[in-house]
């Protein structure tokens, strides 16, 4: 665990910018399906290592659906039904016979509600190393998550003071903390600031950026600043109502000030400029 | 009069000053003082019950009644001491029963598999059984438990009185569980749980409270009733012995109260406000333990 990660620090140390990044996590999104509402159709998203990936959209435009599908929270909606590939290093996710746990182990996820457990400060960041049988140094282990988290000074004194005393911006770096105390490969965030005040946000956003030297981020967010701020490639979405239904599908992707700026698409260019129908 | 009248008209002056003999006013004075009387007399029969024990009850109550055995027809003194040990043992049986049964159902109807046919089935079934009469669980632990082993026992009371825990403990363990936060049941499976950590180290935890709750209501409801101990544990003048007919605080109250011997009768009364005690002091520790952990 710890030799692989010290291996793809080194890796990311020698990627430079101009280089095209690896793609870690390739999802393909043929069809999704909610019983026999379809959710989503026809969405490539590839994520790019220690790149922060934005997914923006209008509501019910699907992106938060493709972001559960990666590392299969998704799952847990008994009528949820997933058509495609989602490639992490060269595995479909979705085979029959990964296992849905230590994919969730591996690809980690910070919800829109801060929701840490209730629980000590101290056993919410370890709670995924114990998981995982981490056997060594746990302070050590927990105090890097803190700190990689912006947390450490803040509640270094109040460790076992409960995890729900702290406020919403707290909860929710404590909650990325319980994230990558296990470091995982991909990090996935589903709106992580909507919740959060605007110096919270600010806060959470630098965390992001520090974040990504190590871990593969992915984001939802609604907030278009948010996106130019934060990522290196943004996928946009929209909602199809053509064919009766709400299915959400992925309209373009590409590095975020080209798509910003540039937009390829007459829909990108109307949503960006506020001219949503 | 008149001109009152017109000048009110005119500028359209509100009444607000209140008009306690208007008929609308009337009648929710009336309807709220209804509900105040009602109130206050859902209260009587609980203190009138309670003034009554600590009265007659109180007079006999001595350390003597918790350690002696009950007296013979026209002896004195003598306690029920093998009562109150016989209750506790087979409401102790019974929780021994219920509670991982309970809980363990409660677990699959509320997260495994909450809208299967077997939930439906179980869930139904249990809401019934919780208004089971308490006579048939006796009926049946005696059909099934004294009649094959030929003899009333403790284990038999202990089998009946579980029949009428389990459904309580399963419906309050099933909403506390139900009642835990899907943000963290999310947060334990996003960050790796199998269905089991997730229960064990997340879920559980936090509906502990609830569910001891429940189980708390569970024990204190057993420990009072006397119709299933009728057929199964019977009513002894000895100590416990777990294979044979057993004493109990509500089959003893039920048994002497009907004597024309006064000493008996007396420690009826003093048997039941043993028994209201015990059962008062299992709802405030539910209430302690149910009310500390919330966040």
């Amino acid at each position: 665990m710890l030799m692989k990660s010290t291996q793809r620090e080194e890796k990311a140390a020698t990627q430079t910018n101009d280089t095209p990044a690896e793609v870690v996590l390739d999802c393909h999104a043929e069809q999704i399906f909610y019983g026999d509402f379809l959710a989503v159709r026809d969405s490539k998203v590839p994520i790019q290592k220690n790149k922060i990936t934005g997914f923006i959209g209008p509501s019910g435009c699907g992106k938060s659906t493709v972001l559960k599908s990666i590392n299969r929270m998704n799952d847990l909606v008994r009528t949820f039904r997933f058509e495609g590939k989602v490639q992490f290093h060269g595995i479909d996710i979705y085979d029959k016979k990964v296992d849905p746990v230590s994919v969730r182990r591996n690809i980690g996820m910070v919800f829109q509600q801060p929701n840490p457990f209730s629980m000590s400060i101290y056993e919410n960041v370890a709670f995924g190393l114990r998981l995982n049988r981490f056997r060594g140094n746990m302070d050590e282990k927990v105090e890097k998550a803190l700190r990689g988290a912006a947390l450490w000074d803040e509640v270094k004194n109040k460790l076992k003071n409960n995890g729900l005393s702290l406020s919403g911006g707290q909860q929710q770096r404590l909650c990325i903390a319980r994230a990558i105390a296990t470091e995982p490969q991909v990090l996935l965030m589903d709106e992580p600031c909507s919740a959060l005040d605007p110096i919270a946000t600010r806060q959470v956003e630098e965390l992001m950026i520090q974040l990504k030297q190590r871990f593969t981020v992915a984001i939802v967010t609604h907030n278009m600043q948010q996106a130019q701020r934060v990522a290196d490639q943004t996928a946009f979405f929209a909602v199809d109502i053509s064919q009766g239904g709400r299915t959400g599908y992925l309209v373009e992707m590409g590095p975020t000030s080209e798509l910003f700026n540039n937009p390829k698409e007459q829909l990108t260019k109307d949503y960006l400029h506020g001219e949503f129908s | 009069m008149k001109h009152a009248q017109t000048a009110e008209n005119e500028f359209h002056l509100p009444r607000l000053e209140r008009q306690p003999f208007e008929p609308r006013a009337l009648k929710s004075i009336v309807l709220s003082s209804i509900t105040v009387a009602a109130a206050i007399t859902a209260c009587i029969p609980l203190f009138s019950v309670l003034i009554m024990l600590l009265y007659r009850g109180g007079k006999r109550l001595s350390l003597e009644v918790f350690y002696q055995l009950p007296p013979t027809a026209f002896e004195t003194g003598g306690g029920f001491g093998n009562a109150i040990v016989g209750t506790l043992f087979m409401v102790g049986i019974a929780a021994l029963i219920s509670v991982p049964f309970g809980i363990l159902a409660a677990i699959f109807l509320a997260e495994l598999g909450p809208d299967s046919k077997v939930a439906i089935t179980a869930r139904f079934c249990a809401k019934i059984m919780t208004g089971l009469p308490s006579i048939l669980a006796g009926v049946f632990a005696y059909a099934a438990v004294v009649v094959v082993f030929k003899t009333y026992s403790a284990w038999a009371g202990g089998i009946a009185l579980s029949l009428l825990m389990i459904p309580v403990v399963l419906l309050t363990a099933e909403e506390a569980i139900k009642m835990v936060p899907r943000a963290m049941k999310e947060a334990a499976v996003g960050i790796g749980c199998t269905p089991a950590q997730a229960m064990v180290k997340v879920i559980l935890p936090v509906a502990l409270p609830g569910i001891i709750t429940g189980v708390v209501l569970a024990v204190a409801r057993a420990a009072g009733e006397t119709a299933p101990l009728l057929f199964t544990a019977l009513f002894s003048d000895y100590w416990l012995k777990a294979q044979e007919p057993t004493a109990s605080l509500a089959v003893l109250i039920y048994n002497y109260s009907g004597m024309p011997f006064e000493n008996q009768i007396e420690l009826a009364w003093a048997a039941s406000l043993v028994l209201v005690l015990m059962v008062f002091l299992l709802n405030i520790i539910s209430r302690t333990l149910g009310g500390r952990k919330k966040i």
